[in-house]
């Protein structure tokens, strides 16, 4: 564990209370099964943003606290530990982000205060496939009148029923691949010509498919520099990534503490199965990994805060680290829960099936050591 | 905030302090040349080795950490750090190693009495003596504290029979910290700590060849062994707590955590461009041996990240904390994860073992990489590791105790 504030820890600590005393994975399985249709309860989602949860990285000028990133990070973890399923991710973390980085005087007066108070719900709508390519736009966006006309389609929106606002990356110039030419636009949810389409994935939470046709939006929608939008993209990217990482972490070590805790009660042979070197040795493994994972995902959040340059690498390493960490634990809980693993009473699936869908979210453990080899130069 | 070494005024100061005398006293013609120490733990001696060993060893800061009234450096692990980094910045390196760094001199400063401390630290400061360790025997390996080196009390001194094996340097070293068996009727409650001199009468070594073809570990035999009374560290029958304090320290320099190995070859990606080019976007032409070497680059990130967390950690909660564990296995196979990996990006020619046609680079590789192997197997092998971490950390039952 970083070394905290005294500030930072009694935010852990309340946000510890809290996601176990109101939002434990039972909670998610009930949401789950009532099929609620945002993804998310959206009462559950009033109280975090009453607690301030939404205003974490938010300036106080807009109606947040300013606490920065390794502040909202200790709560995602703690929210990942428990499965919670709420749209901070992507409104109070990615959008805020946007916003904070690229946002105009206007736009963040007017769009920030709402985001703080939970009133909307922001989004990022940039990938166009099944994996997260985010230079890679084919949606465009003309000039017309004093505005723009976007055109396109843009899949896995986190969020994207319950969205108010999105950010969207289109082309105003450049081919397909190019970074150069892409812009960012904020578009209301409501705006002529928006639809979209709800997934139901594995993990049961809000994703959506949205398609722009011919949306009209006014100059003031642009968000950053015509044409710039990709650097701006970038750094609102490793802002969301470093942030998930947490709530990977979080919903890493609890994984793995509920298997430890099976491990010391389960008895077969005439003793608990946790006396097993077998299994004792693989589970010192992933301890191993998870204390590795929790550098990377403090450091990158440090970094964050600290506007230091190497963000983007420690954000690359943290998605990777925490990614593959996730990725064993998560298999080693079903593993080692034996058939009781197998059944959908039990959470080890529940982990399972949002460990991957994390893991894909905004660039899986391939695609960030490809990243994180290109800018080590190799 | 969490302190992961961000500016600091006095860390300033601190480092162009250090920048300057090291200027001043690192003689540049071993730029670089720290191989021969992570090897041996010993610098050769005479010419430009001499000077930078004598002028590390009186500025204490070949052990920057440990007190001034010793001879150290006196130096907080922060400024440790900042000392490391000028010196890695102008190929500089640590002419002041070996087991009496690593091992022995921590211990003793936790351990030992006052004119145990007086005696031995300094001597271990400067380089001009040379420690062993005594501690696993043909029989006591993984299981240590099955160890049956006798220790008789004759009154005026101990008498020492017995055989230790896989003594580091035992053929250079000029003493040896030993567990000895004090009691025959306790396992853990019966060794104790001794300190012997190797020059002492009864005392005789022999190099164990290894598959690297090196040899730098000993059989050591004790027959009649007179040793003074005084060099018993600790109580007698209280060498198991120590050792374990000791095996920590071992534990945690194998790990490459402490920091103090000299500068290694090139970094990898750089050899594999050169051993085997780079595509029109610069990246590493075999893209499998290219993602392996990504892989191993941010582990290793990964885990210098961790090492800093915990010293941080240690600072401001005052112990070491569970990330502290986890260090020896995690950086020993690293370590032999990056040895495989230079090996391959060199091919056939990393497999050269001697004579001409091969670079000293090349050479160098196989060896480290044969080398290497031992790492997880001393100083508690990875089972043993892991069985720790099980027990200690995850509070997960004992195995031997069930059946």
């Amino acid at each position: 564990m970083a070394v905290l504030t005294e500030e930072q820890s009694m935010l852990r600590d309340a946000a510890r209370t809290w996601t176990q005393e109101k939002s434990p994975v039972s909670a998610f399985r009930k949401m789950r099964d009532s099929g609620a249709p945002l993804g998310y309860d959206p009462a559950v989602f009033a109280e975090m943003a009453e607690m301030g949860w939404t205003g974490v990285i938010i300036p106080e000028a807009y109606g947040g606290s300013d606490f920065g990133y390794l502040s909202l990070g200790l709560i995602l973890e703690e929210t990942g530990r428990t499965l919670t399923a709420s749209p901070m991710l992507a409104t109070a973390l990615a959008a805020a982000s946007a916003l904070i980085l690229g946002g105009s005087e206007a736009q963040k007066s007017e769009w920030l205060p709402k985001i703080a108070a939970g009133e909307v719900v922001g989004t990022l709508a940039v990938d166009e496939g099944p994996h997260h390519r985010p230079e890679k736009v084919a949606t465009k966006a003309t000039k017309s009148g004093g505005g723009y006309t976007i055109s396109g389609a843009k899949t896995f929106v986190l969020e994207g029923m319950a969205a108010g606002l999105m950010i969207v990356s289109a082309r105003t110039s450049g081919a397909e691949t190019d970074a150069k030419g892409i812009s960012l636009f904020l578009v209301p949810a409501d705006a002529k010509g928006v639809s979209r389409k709800a997934l139901k994935l594995a993990d049961s939470r809000g994703v959506a498919n949205v398609s722009f046709d011919r949306v009209e939006v006014g100059a003031e929608a642009l968000l950053g520099a015509e044409g710039e939008g990709h650097a701006l993209l970038e750094k609102v990217l490793d802002r969301a990534r470093a942030g998930l990482s947490a709530e990977m972490l979080g919903s890493a070590v609890q994984a793995f503490e509920t298997t430890l805790d099976y491990l010391k009660t389960r008895v077969q042979f005439g003793q608990v199965i946790g006396s097993f070197q077998a299994l004792q040795h693989r589970a010192a493994k992933m301890f191993t990994d998870l204390e590795l994972a929790r550098s990377c995902v403090e450091a990158a959040l440090t970094a964050i805060d600290n506007d230091s340059p190497d963000v983007p690498e420690l954000v690359a390493l943290a998605k990777t680290k925490v990614g593959d960490t996730l990725h064993l634990v998560s298999n080693e809980m079903v593993q080692m829960h034996g058939g009781i693993g197998m059944t959908d009473a039990h959470d080890a699936g529940l982990y399972l099936k949002r460990a991957r869908a994390t893991e894909a979210t905004f660039g899986g453990q391939s695609y960030h050591r490809d990243r994180y080899a290109r800018m080590q130069g190799f | 905030m969490p302190d992961f070494g961000a500016a600091d005024t006095e860390l300033d100061a601190f480092r162009a302090e250090a920048r300057d005398w090291l200027k001043t006293h690192f003689p540049t013609s071993l730029k670089g040349k720290g191989g021969l120490m992570a090897q041996e733990g010993v610098a050769p001696s005479g010419g430009d080795y001499e000077v930078w060993r004598k002028a590390m060893g009186e500025k204490g800061w070949g052990t920057p950490t440990w007190p001034k009234a010793y001879g150290g450096g006196g130096l907080s692990p922060h400024q440790a750090r900042v000392l490391q980094q000028e010196m890695n910045a102008i190929g500089a390196w640590n002419p002041i190693g070996g087991m009496g760094v690593m091992m022995f001199g921590p211990t003793l400063l936790e351990y030992g009495n006052e004119a145990q401390k007086s005696r031995h630290i300094p001597p271990i400061v400067r380089a001009e003596l040379r420690w062993c360790q005594g501690f696993s025997e043909p029989g006591a390996g993984s299981d240590l504290a099955s160890l049956q080196t006798k220790c008789e009390d004759k009154g005026d001194h101990w008498l020492v029979n017995g055989q230790k094996i896989w003594t580091s340097g035992a053929q250079w070293a000029d003493w040896c910290f030993c567990l000895v068996r004090t009691d025959t009727s306790k396992k853990h409650e019966g060794i104790s700590f001794l300190l012997i001199d190797m020059k002492t009468p009864g005392v005789e070594t022999r190099p164990i060849r290894l598959i690297s073809g090196n040899s730098p570990f000993c059989e050591t035999f004790f027959t009649d062994v007179k040793v003074p009374k005084e060099n018993l560290v600790g109580p007698l029958g209280g060498g198991w707590t120590i050792a374990k304090r000791l095996l920590q320290h071992e534990r945690s320099g194998l790990s490459g955590a402490g920091g103090g190995r000299g500068a290694g070859g090139a970094a990898l990606p750089k050899l594999a461009k050169s051993y085997l080019g780079e595509d029109g976007e610069g990246r590493i032409s075999d893209s499998d041996l290219r993602a392996r070497v990504a892989s191993n680059e941010m582990e290793w990130r990964a885990f210098q990240l961790t090492a800093l967390r915990s010293m941080a950690e240690a600072k401001s909660n005052q112990g070491p904390t569970a990330a502290t564990s986890i260090m020896k296995n995690a950086g020993t196979r690293l370590m032999q994860e990056r040895a495989e990996l230079t090996l391959e990006i060199m091919g056939s020619q990393g497999l050269g073992w001697e004579g001409e046609g091969f670079s000293s680079e090349e050479l160098g590789a196989v060896r480290s990489w044969l080398g290497g192997k031992a790492t997880t197997i001393y100083g508690g092998s990875q089972e043993v590791q892991s069985n720790i971490i099980s027990k200690r950390i995850l509070g997960l039952p004992d195995p031997l105790s069930q059946s």
